[in-house]
C-alpha cells in the first residue's frame, strides 16, 4: 500500500515501471527501493533464515542489518532495502548464502 | 593519484547530520575534503524526520529534520573543496592509513592527512519470542519507509519504546495513516519530551509504562503481539498477558554507535552506557586515540541532531586547524561550535550524555 495523502509530505510518483520477484511481475515507481516496492505490493517475506528456513523480513531498512538479502540480476546478498529498482530487475529469494556461479 | 591512490586532506565518512557539518566546517577552512556516505543520498537519518526541531536558528529550530538536510546537503554540493561521494561505503582503514572505499563496483584507495569518522549508529534489536518474524522491524525502518519512500509497512503497528524516537515514529505513523493500538515502555516513565507524548496521547493512542512484549505471533508474518506488565525489576508479572491485534511491531528500544572503522583503524574504545555502548575515546577537540582520525555525531556517543551538527563542525575546525589552515577564524569558530555543544547539553534531558562524556574524558589520559 502506497500513502495517498500526508498531512506534511507530497510523494511525487516517478513513473511506472516494472521489475520481476521469483518470475512474478511487480509493479514500481522509479526511485522506489526493492523492498519499498515489494511493501506496497503486500510483499514482506524478502528471504529465509540459512538453518531452519523461516521467514525473514526488513528490519532495518538503510543497509545496516543484512535482514533483506537477496538475489538481485543473479548476483546474491543484496541488500533490496537500500537497491533501487530497475525495469525489468530480476529479483529472487535466496537459498543459503548465494552462489555466484 | 600515486599508485591508484588518491590523496586528499580530510575524509568524512558518512553524510548524515555530523558528516555534512564536518565537511562544511572543514572546507570553509579551504581544506580539500571527499566525503563518502554508503546511502545514494545525503541526510543520514535526518533525510526522513518530518518533526520540528526545537531550539535556536543556529540548529535549524522550528525546522523539520529533512528540510535540514535537504538544506545542509545543497550547502555541501555548492561548497568549494567538498567532493561527495554518494553509493559509496568506506569499507576499512588500513595501518598505512589507507582508507579503502567501494565505489561504482570497483575498490576506491583514498590516503587521506585526517578522517572524520561521522557513521551514525544502527538501531537495537530486541529478544522475545517470534522477534524474527516479517512485521518486527526498527522503528526508523518504518519511518523510512512512510516518509522517504511513501509506502506503508503495514495498517497497525504496536510501537516498542518510550524514548523520543518511539514518541515520535509513533506519531508519524498516525499521520500517515496507519493505527497504533499501543505503545509500550518497560520504564515506570516515558523517558522523552512530554509534548512528544502529549500529542499521541491526544491522538487516542494508550501509552503503557511498565509493560513489555513477551512474543510475537503469526502464520510466516506478525498477526499480533502479546504483551505484559513487569514489576519494578523490569521481570514479566504472570497474569498480566493481554494480546495486542497488529501486523507491525515496532522496536525504537535505543541504538548502538557505529565504532567498526575506529575499532579497525586502531582508535581505543571504552563501554559507556550513558553513550549508549562502546564508543571511540575522544577529548574534546573529538580527537581518538589513534593519530589523525576524529569522531562526531552519534558514531561517537548516540545522542541527538542538533548536537551531531556542532560536533561534526568541531571534529571538521580541529581537522583544519590541526593541518595549519583556518588561522583565528577557526579557532574562533572552534570556541563557538564548543560553547554551543555545552548550552545545548545543560538540560535535564542531557544529565546523563553529561555523566557519560565526564566518564568518557575521564579515559583520555589512559590511552
Ligand atoms: C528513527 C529515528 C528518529 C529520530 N528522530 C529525531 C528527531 O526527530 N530529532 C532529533 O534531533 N534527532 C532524531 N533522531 C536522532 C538523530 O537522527 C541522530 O542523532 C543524528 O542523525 C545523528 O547524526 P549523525 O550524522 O551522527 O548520524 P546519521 O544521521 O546516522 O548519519 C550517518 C551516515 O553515515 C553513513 N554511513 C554509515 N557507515 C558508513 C560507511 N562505512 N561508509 C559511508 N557512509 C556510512 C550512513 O549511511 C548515514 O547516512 C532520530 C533517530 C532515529 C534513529
Ligand atoms: S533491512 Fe537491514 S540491511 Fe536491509
Amino acid at each position: 500500500m502506497r500513502i495517498r495523502e500526508h498531512p506534511i509530505l507530497r510523494f511525487p510518483a516517478g513513473g511506472k515501471i516494472s521489475f520481476f520477484f521469483d518470475g512474478r511481475e511487480v509493479e514500481a515507481f522509479e526511485g522506489d527501493t526493492v523492498a519499498g516496492a515489494l511493501t506496497a505490493a503486500g510483499l514482506r517475506i524478502l528471504a529465509h533464515s540459512r538453518r531452519l528456513g523461516r521467514p525473514r523480513g526488513l528490519f532495518c531498512a538503510i543497509g545496516n542489518c543484512a535482514s533483506c538479502l537477496m538475489e538481485v540480476d543473479g548476483q546474491p546478498n543484496v541488500r533490496v532495502c537500500v537497491e533501487k529498482v530497475r525495469p525489468g530487475m530480476q529479483v529472487c529469494s535466496q537459498a543459503g548464502k548465494g552462489r555466484l556461479l | 593519484m600515486t599508485g591508484g591512490v588518491r590523496e586528499c586532506d580530510v575524509l568524512v565518512i558518512g553524510g548524515g547530520p555530523a558528516g555534512l557539518c564536518a565537511a562544511l566546517a572543514a572546507a570553509s577552512c579551504g581544506v580539500g575534503v571527499i566525503m563518502a556516505e554508503r546511502d545514494g543520498h545525503l541526510g543520514g537519518q535526518l533525510a526522513k524526520q518530518t518533526h520540528k526541531f526545537f531550539g535556536s536558528a543556529r540548529q535549524f529550530g522550528g525546522e523539520r529534520g529533512f528540510l535540514i538536510a535537504q538544506r545542509l546537503a545543497a550547502e555541501a554540493e555548492n561548497a568549494a573543496g567538498i567532493e561527495i561521494l554518494t553509493e559509496t561505503p568506506v569499507l576499512g582503514i588500513y595501518e598505512d592509513g589507507v582508507a579503502t572505499l567501494l565505489h561504482r563496483g570497483g575498490h576506491m584507495k583514498v590516503r587521506p592527512r585526517k578522517i572524520v569518522a561521522a557513521c551514525g549508529a544502527a538501531e537495537n534489536f530486541l529478544a522475545f519470542e517470534g522477534n524474527d518474524l516479517p512485521g518486527v522491524c526498527s522503528a526508523g525502518a518504518a519511518e523510512t519507509l512512510i516518509n522517504a519512500q511513501g509506502v506503508l509497512p503495514g495498517r497497525r503497528a504496536l510501537m516498542v519504546g518510550g524514548g523520543n524516537v518511539g514518541l515520535m515514529v509513533a506519531y508519524q505513523l498516525l499521520q500517515a495513516g496507519m493505527e497504533v493500538p499501543a505503545l509500550i515502555n518497560h520504564a515506570p516513565q516515558i523517558d522523552g519530551y512530554w509534548v512528544h507524548a502529549a500529542k499521541i496521547r491526544r491522538s487516542g493512542v494508550p501509552i503503557l509504562n511498565s509493560t513489555t512484549i513477551k512474543s510475537a505471533y503469526g502464520n510466516g508474518q506478525v498477526e499480533g503481539a502479546i504483551i505484559c506488565e513487569v514489576d519494578e525489576n523490569r521481570q514479566p508479572l504472570p497474569g498480566t498477558e493481554r494480546r495486542v491485534e497488529c501486523d507491525l511491531i515496532c522496536l525504537a528500544v535505543g541504538l548502538s554507535p557505529l565504532n567498526g572503522l575506529c575499532q579497525q583503524a586502531g582508535a581505543a574504545l571504552a563501554y559507556i552506557p550513558e553513550l549508549s555502548g562502546h564508543v571511540p575515546v575522544t577529548d574534546e577537540y573529538l580527537r581518538t586515540s589513534q593519530e589523525g582520525l576524529y569522531a562526531a555525531g552519534d558514531a561517537a556517543g548516540v545522542e541527538e541532531a542538533a548536537t551531531a551538527m556542532e560536533e561534526g563542525k568541531i571534529a571538521g575546525l580541529s581537522a583544519a586547524v590541526a593541518l595549519g589552515y583556518g588561522g583565528t577564524a577557526a579557532q574562533e569558530a572552534l570556541t563557538e561550535a564548543a560553547a554551543e555543544l555545552k548550552r545545548l547539553r545543560e538540560g535535564p534531558m542531557s544529565e546523563r550524555i553529561r555523566r557519560g562524556l565526564a566518564v568518557l574524558r575521564s579515559e583520555v589520559i589512559k590511552c
